[in-house]
């Protein structure tokens, strides 16, 4: 099926069969290798995209699903040049190790804190929780998240 | 794991969905996919078919009066806990959602597609028959209502035929002295509960419980209404030995199986713990 939508600012037209992820979408007929597959049934959560300013796993969604919206990858959050706040805190922080859920968790976060600017510690650790990590604990990727909130807060970074 | 081939349609009304459905054995319904998606991946469904119903208009809102609330199947759970008017209408639904998978299912997940899915560890099925829910459908037929009661008739089964299609739940409002209660038990926060409890009970001017309703899920093939515990509670004051003697007969009046996560055993004590939670919690709650 032809099928239209907007990837990290730019408009896509992809010919898809309908049985196909919008994760699956983006990696294979994008070459949007960002965006991670692990358990491929909603349970890791490495697989998180933006869709319409909303973290969504990409797994769980159609790529014929997506049409008419506005998809942002963990490819779009970095500006051209340098890193984002959010990836910044994440390098301070050492909030990751072995990098596979880094995508998911990036995104994640982008969306929470572009809605959720203070969200407290307990809010960022109930979203993540949906997210799997078996490197870090999470000890440091809620540092990060936390410290990065100030660039949300100054309306800087939006999803 | 990759999904079975099947052939997509996305129809502007409901009257189109309906005919789609009719249209061939094989088609299936798709709200969130949050469930679904997934049981196709285990190839546990095979449809030949899947009808979005994402653009459907009417299958979306939220209306509140004084009769109740009707929440449109394809309202996501996001929606419902971002809306203030249903915590303070009806508080156990806001408070029952958050457990709810994990944030990102929770932008995608419709309250009637978990409904139509009768996942017996979900919470929400538990939710209607704590609330008395009545559960709004299409069909070729026409429209009809069935009580949360009546849907539910085993593991991912429901007494919807295969071409209708969930349009609303009707929540009837309570007595302003509604109490309502809920708790379940998982390993990680999010994840499908081991057991869970979702309970309301008015209580009178003396602060006896009457029209006690108690849900009980993932320890059965469907919720079930705990009635031995019910009976205990019903006129009655719910203090700590009622509480003790409630805890007990949900314990024993549950048959729940064992398997990989928890033993029978487990999950029976886990009930009474899980219902003593809630009901000091509802007992608690001066609201």
């Amino acid at each position: 099926m032809a099928t239209q939508f907007e990837v990290n600012g730019r408009k896509v037209s992809v010919n898809v069969q309908p049985r196909m992820t919008l994760a699956d979408c983006l990696r294979h007929e994008l070459k949007l290798t960002g965006t991670h597959v692990a358990c491929e049934h909603g349970v890791c959560g490495a697989c998180t995209v933006i869709m319409d300013g909303e973290a969504v796993r990409s797994c769980l969604t159609l790529a014929v699903q997506a049409e008419n919206s506005k998809i942002v990858t963990v490819e779009g959050l970095s500006p051209a040049e340098g890193l984002s706040p959010l990836q910044q805190a994440f390098k301070h922080h050492h909030a990751l190790q072995c990098g596979f859920c880094t995508p998911g968790m990036l995104t994640t976060l982008h969306a929470l804190l572009s809605q959720e600017p203070n969200a407290t510690e307990e809010r960022i650790r109930d979203v993540i929780s949906g997210n799997i990590c078996r490197c870090t604990g999470y000890v440091t990727i809620v540092e990060a998240a936390l410290d990065a909130r100030s660039a949300y807060q100054a309306g800087s970074e939006k999803a | 794991m990759k999904l079975p081939d099947f052939e997509y349609r996305a129809p502007d009304t409901l009257a189109e969905a309906v005919v789609l459905l009719a249209s061939s054995e094989g088609a299936r319904p798709l709200a969130g996919g949050q469930s679904f998606l997934p049981i196709m991946a285990f190839r546990l469904a095979e449809p030949t078919m899947l009808v979005d119903l994402k653009k459907i208009q009417e299958l979306r809102g939220i209306q509140v009066s004084e009769q109740g609330v009707r929440i449109g199947a394809m309202t996501r759970w996001r929606e419902i806990l971002d809306d203030p008017r249903l915590k303070a209408a009806i508080p156990l639904l806001p408070e029952a959602i958050e457990h709810v998978a994990h944030y990102q299912v929770r932008n995608r997940g419709t309250i009637g597609g978990s409904l139509a899915h009768a996942d017996p560890a979900a919470e929400m099925p538990a939710v209607a028959l704590a609330l008395d829910a009545q559960i709004e459908a299409m069909g070729p037929k026409g429209r009809r209502m069935i009580a949360a009661q009546d849907l539910f008739v085993g593991p991912l089964m429901t007494s919807l035929e295969t071409d209708e299609i969930i349009v609303a739940v009707h929540i009837p409002a309570g007595p302003s002295n509604r109490r309502y209660g809920f708790q379940e038990f998982s390993r990680r926060r999010g994840d499908f509960a081991l057991a869970g409890i979702a309970l309301s009970y008015d209580q009178d001017a003396q602060g006896r419980a009457a029209n006690i309703r108690i849900a009980a899920f993932s320890i059965a093939d469907t919720p079930v209404r705990l009635k031995a515990a019910e009976a205990i509670l019903n006129g009655k004051i719910v203090d700590a030995s009622t509480i003790a003697a409630a805890a007990a007969a949900a314990s024993g009046e549950v048959d729940p199986a064992g398997d990989i996560h928890a033993s029978a055993r487990y999950r029976k004590a886990l009930v009474g713990t899980m219902l003593t939670r809630a009901l000091e919690r509802a007992a608690a709650d001066a609201r």
